[in-house]
């Protein structure tokens, strides 16, 4: 179902968690709260669940108005950062909590936990209790527990922000084919921005308890609303009152009028990328991304002289 | 060397403290005079006190162990105006002198006391009855369940909770499925030590209750009254019998306790 949220706002003693936020999200999307920690996207996630209650305000999912509702009664599943596993039960308990809580028969929970467990690839593990669970097995069962009982929008906060790099890469893939396949209306809230732009169709960008930007990833990237999303999304250069990405700047070896010089302060090595540290003779520092044969043509050195060039450049308008 | 010389330190000092005056005990109960501690243990007067001290550990401990879980739960989950004085005032029995205790309420139920005027207009005895032991003994031992409680939930936060929400559950329904499985060691500590305590309180309830043989007297009243009787033996055998019990409760504990590092 469809996630309205109008006009929220929360503040916990002074700090503005959330200043008069409106966000809305198409039903079957999958959409991703992106900001740095203390932007309020977390907040946001956990009003949309009922976990918080907003000073003012209303959320919606569908056509409901579930702004006073106690969470239990909003039909949401939730997964949070940490697992919250329920350390006492088994993993087949776990997932079924949701279930046994709607008195389900005992047949249909029994298949019912078989097919999620199958889905997230933890067959065999049912008997096991959380603590003998690596952080991405628990992080499965805390998304099968979620969906065990038909949610009606997906919420997970974070989910991927404890587990090591290479079971993120892994359990961010396996997110966005799941969501292919079942079309739940899904909101995942993350502050790396690599996430965000992989796995979601929609991202919002929020900051200081505001919504910076709501755009698709390519467009995010290509056509940043401001100084603050230009930065967070992606590595950028200030040149004066003009931004460039590390990408957009041409290196070379002579200087042909337009361009500026740079001494080379350090090459970094990144696989397939080669990162160029240069500082112009005011001061100011550039980074810029090269591919390796580019950089090996170039035959680049600590200390070289070299010539740089925008060849893609965004200007905000003043006070943006 | 270093690890020796710490062992023998901690089991030096519990031999002296701890383990000398109960094995004396012990010793003086079968070595000399078995038949009279016999004799004292089975007196109608003794079997009267220990029924008076079960009565009192039976209504003390459910009523404690409810309160300390509820009260854990509001310090720790909730926030209210008081909380901080709720708080100390938890610990309040453990910085007094149940002397203190007893004597308080001796004034509170008394003739003249603020309940005691009522109740004595109604008819209700309370002081040199069994209802002042009980109050005195729960009074002792309020402290127990909640001190047990209130860290383990610090501990575990309240996301378990919350998860069970978004997944359905009551509040009623998330603290019998979740909260009190989670709690639920630091629980049965805490019943442990406050039935240990209730069985042992002596100076409260020797204010309140008179004791008066056959009536209001409870075990440990029982052990005080053998022993200025000069019937040593007898204060012997019922001071073992306490022992035994108390002992018995620790060993409890110990079975059930989950194995360090274990799951669950």
């Amino acid at each position: 179902m469809s996630i309205s949220v109008r006009n929220v706002s929360k503040r916990y003693g002074d700090f503005v968690a959330l200043g008069d936020v409106s966000v809305e999200v198409a039903q079957g999307s999958l959409t991703a709260l992106l900001g740095p920690s203390g932007s309020g996207k977390s907040t946001l996630l956990r009003v949309i669940a009922g976990l918080e209650t907003p000073d003012s305000g209303s959320v919606f999912i569908g056509d409901k108005n579930v702004t006073g509702q106690p969470p239990q009664q909003r039909e949401v599943g939730f997964v949070f950062q940490h697992y919250a596993a329920f350390k006492h039960m088994t993993v087949h308990d776990n997932v079924a909590f949701g279930l046994r809580i709607r008195k389900r028969s005992k047949a249909e929970i029994k298949d019912r936990v078989a097919e999620l467990l199958e889905l997230v690839q933890l067959n065999g593990l049912a008997h096991r209790y959380p603590s003998q669970l690596s952080g991405g097995q628990r992080q499965r069962m805390g998304l099968a527990r979620a969906l065990a009982v038909d949610p009606s929008v997906l919420l997970l906060d974070e989910p991927f922000g404890a587990l090591d790099a290479r079971v993120r890469t892994e359990l961010r893939a396996w997110l966005r084919r799941l969501h292919d396949e079942t079309h739940t209306t899904t909101v995942i809230v993350t502050h790396d921005q690599e996430e965000a732009m992989e796995v979601a169709d929609e991202v919002v960008v929020m900051h200081r308890g505001n919504i910076e930007q709501v755009a698709g990833p390519r467009d995010l990237y290509e056509h940043p609303a401001n100084e603050f999303v230009m930065s967070f999304v992606g590595q950028v250069n200030r040149l004066g009152d003009t931004f460039v990405r590390p990408h957009d700047l041409e290196l070379t070896l002579e200087p042909n009028g337009t361009t500026q010089e740079a001494i080379i302060e350090r090459i970094v090595h990144l696989g397939f990328d080669v990162r160029v540290e240069l500082v112009r003779d005011d001061g100011e520092k550039l980074s810029v991304q090269l591919t390796r044969d580019e950089a090996e043509r170039l035959e680049l050195e600590n200390g070289q002289i070299v010539f740089v060039k925008p060849t893609r450049q965004t200007t905000f308008a003043a006070g943006a | 060397m270093h690890k020796i010389g710490l062992r023998i330190i901690a089991i030096g000092y519990l031999v002296a403290i701890l383990i000398a005056p109960l094995g004396y005990v012990y010793y003086e109960t079968f070595a000399h005079d078995a038949w009279s501690a016999w004799h004292a243990l089975t007196d109608p007067n003794t079997i009267h006190a220990f029924k008076i001290t079960l009565i009192a550990v039976l209504i003390a401990v459910p009523l404690n162990t409810v309160f300390g879980v509820a009260c854990g739960l509001a310090i720790v989950r909730r926030r209210f105006p008081g909380k901080g004085i709720l708080n100390a005032f938890v610990d309040l029995p453990l910085a007094l002198s149940p002397v203190v205790v007893g004597f308080s309420l001796y004034l509170l139920y008394g003739r003249n006391g603020w309940f005691g005027h009522f109740l004595f207009a109604h008819g209700i005895q309370v002081l040199f009855a069994t209802p002042s032991i009980v109050l005195a003994t729960t009074f002792v031992s309020v402290p127990f369940v909640a001190r047990e409680v209130i860290p383990t939930l610090r501990e575990v936060g309240d996301e378990q909770e919350k998860a069970a929400h978004t997944l359905g559950a009551s509040s009623w329904q998330a603290f019998w499925r979740i909260t009190l499985p989670t709690i639920r060691w630091a629980v049965i500590y805490g019943v442990v030590l406050t039935t240990a305590r209730c069985l042992g309180e002596y100076g409260a309830v020797a204010v309140v209750s008179g004791a008066i043989q056959g009536k209001t007297e409870t075990a440990t009243l029982r052990v005080q009254e053998e022993y200025e009787n000069l019937n040593l033996p007898g204060a012997y055998g019922i001071s073992l019998a306490l022992a035994a019990i108390a002992v018995l409760v620790l060993i409890l504990m110990t079975r059930l306790r989950p194995k360090e590092g274990a799951h669950a």
